[in-house]
């Protein structure tokens, strides 16, 4: 269940309340978030939609301690983020986030299993048990045979779903999208959009998605629309 | 360990870009290494002149003689427990351009003084035997082909006419730093033909019992001679051996100079490219952050390239320094100790790594301190 009006809804897994940020360009201040609050549920595919400047992106980066707040805190599986050190974000992020990005960010030097073992390399798995994570993680994105290939020899459909097996395959808490589907034509957007989907209802998953495509957003279980730096309206998704 | 296909991809990202840096460096210290060995050339014998040893020259010039009679006198100085002299020959082995020093020395009291020079005994007797005999160091018998029981005829310059040597033994050093380009003969061959030798040698050299006292002892020397014909300067072999090389100019503010120039430019260029590398991977770096490298792992990570770049390139080009100076002094006989010891090669690595670690410790920096969201935004 998710909820925008800032009453508590049980254990929610992501909880934001007050949320604001300010940038400044010179004397002007720029509010690109004002107030904002926030109530996700474990298991929930939520969309942010709005016009470009209205502080998804922005929402997005503070949920995934990319970035800090000005005001307002934010708690993700019981863990005030807003006051964390850098190393102690770093660690957070590497247990509770996977981030897929509109342009894959892929490292071109590196193997997609390469690529999606980058996480691990920040645990303390063994080599082998490294390996069996990488191998399932591109198994469930369906690129299984595409192993060795370098981004520069994958679709940018398989490029998307590499990046999603790297955000997936150290099991983080939640996904946050950030325009998965903005580099893709409609049928490979629409199968990282059902890849997704299979996370949500398959493993659990947590996923918050900036889109806007509305067809893309109608899959998620609940869309939110941001304006201004607001939440302005929810819907429900199909 | 696990991070190293990371940086070895990365090395090899760009690799013609990388193969360049890591050829200037190559070039930068096998000229770091021969510098080296050039000033081990100019000092190595000051290294291995002993503590315990005077030279006592005359007062007015090195090329001026003193009296062979000295050498009892000298012996009844307190302090002094050994000594004999040298003089100076000055021959010509068919070309001028074939130098190698030649000394007159008496025979017996000069090799006790150097223990330093390692002839074999059947050779060393077969040279206290033979009046012709003289014995040469490996390094000048290598570069000629001399054998022992060969003949060798030299031309004097300074003693005229033609003088034949029988090469009784070859000497070598018992440390690398010995000079083992040096002739040597009897000094009695010499006097017995050169009337006007006339019972005087070119330099004594003392062994004293206790270094501690060198200063003392060749005051009460040059006290002994005052007022003398013959006036003397005494002073230890290192300062004695020193005033040479101070002759040929400050070498070493030279070599100095020379491998600071050498070392910065190296600096701007790893530094460059490591800014360079650094800047085009601004997005990568900022996924590395996002899935939870710290910033300290990415300054490492940035410092460990610049650093394999520095001394896979270090290692190249001090390897091929020392194998450009196994072949000996490549002026022969100017450079006697042209060589690079392993104690030398390591500091040419630690110097190597040290232009790693500052020159990629601005990208290194600017890598940690890589705001991801800004970055992200480039991407």
């Amino acid at each position: 269940m998710v909820r925008v009006d800032g009453i508590n809804n049980g254990d929610a897994l992501i909880r934001v309340r007050d949320l604001d940020k300010t940038y400044r360009r010179g004397s002007e201040v720029i509010h690109v978030l004002q107030g904002l609050n926030l109530n996700v549920d474990r298991g929930e595919f939520v969309a942010f939609m709005g016009p470009s400047g209205s502080g998804k992106t922005t929402l997005l980066n503070l949920l995934g301690g990319l970035d800090v707040p000005s005001a307002g805190t934010i708690t993700a599986d019981g863990e005030q983020i807003e006051k964390m050190s850098g190393r102690k974000l770093a660690a957070w992020r590497a247990r509770h986030v996977g981030f897929v990005f509109q342009m894959y960010n892929l490292l071109p030097v590196l193997t997609a299993f390469q690529n999606v073992e980058l996480p691990l390399l920040l645990t303390k798995l063994s080599k082998s048990d490294r390996r069996r994570h990488v191998e399932m993680a591109l198994s469930i994105v369906g690129l299984s045979d595409r192993m060795k290939h370098y981004p520069n020899q994958l679709s940018g459909g398989q490029e998307q779903r590499v990046a999603i097996a790297r955000a997936i395959v150290a099991d983080p808490t939640f996904l946050l999208c950030d325009e998965p589907t903005g580099d893709l034509d409609r049928k490979n957007g629409m199968e990282i959009i059902e890849l997704l989907e299979r996370l949500v209802a398959e493993h659990y998953k947590t996923v918050l998605m900036v889109t806007h495509d509305p067809i893309a957003a109608n899959k998620a279980h609940q869309i939110l629309h941001l304006e201004k730096g607001s939440l302005v309206e929810a819907t429900k998704g199909n | 360990m696990k991070f190293l296909p990371l940086i070895l991809k990365n090395l090899l990202r760009k690799k013609i870009r990388t193969s360049l840096t890591i050829l200037s460096i190559a070039v930068a210290l096998f000229l770091f290494g021969l510098l080296v060995a050039i000033n081990s050339a100019f000092t190595g014998g000051i290294e291995a002149a002993g503590a315990d040893r005077l030279v006592i020259r005359n007062k007015i010039s090195i090329i001026m003689p003193l009296p062979i009679s000295y050498k009892e006198r000298v012996l009844q100085i307190n302090g002094v427990t050994a000594d004999t002299y040298a003089s100076w020959f000055g021959g010509v082995y068919q070309d001028p351009k074939n130098f190698f020093p030649q000394f007159a020395i008496d025979k017996i009291t000069y090799l006790k003084m150097y223990p330093e020079y390692l002839l074999p005994k059947d050779q060393y007797e077969a040279f206290l035997a033979d009046r012709q005999g003289c014995i040469i160091g490996r390094t000048t018998a290598d570069r000629f082909g001399f054998k022992v029981g060969d003949r060798l005829p030299i031309r004097g310059t300074i003693f005229t006419g033609t003088w034949e040597f029988n090469i009784r033994g070859i000497f070598d050093g018992n440390r690398p730093e010995v000079d083992t380009t040096p002739m040597m003969f009897d000094y009695e061959y010499l006097s017995e033909r050169v009337s006007f030798i006339n019972g005087r040698v070119g330099w004594y050299i003392v062994k004293i019992g206790n270094p501690n006292d060198a200063e003392k002892v060749a005051k009460a020397i040059d006290q002994r001679f005052s007022n003398s014909n013959n006036e003397t300067i005494t002073e230890p072999e290192k300062m004695f051996v020193a005033g040479w090389v101070k002759q040929m100019g400050n070498i070493r503010l030279l070599i100095l100079s020379i491998g600071t120039v050498v070392f910065f430019t190296l600096m701007l260029v790893t530094g460059n490219t490591m800014a360079i590398a650094v800047r085009e991977r601004t997005g990568e770096l900022a996924v590395l952050k996002t899935v939870g490298f710290t910033d300290e792992a990415t300054l490492i990570i940035v410092l460990v390239e610049s650093v394999a770049i520095a001394v896979i390139g270090g290692g190249i080009g001090i390897g091929l320094a020392k194998l450009f100076t196994l072949n000996g002094d490549p002026t022969h006989g100017f450079l006697p100790f042209f060589f690079i010891s392993p104690v030398q090669m390591i500091v040419g690595l630690f110097v190597a790594a040290l232009v790693g670690v500052v020159s990629g410790i601005i990208p290194a920096f600017l890598a940690m301190r890589l705001r991801i969201v800004d970055a992200l935004r480039r991407v």
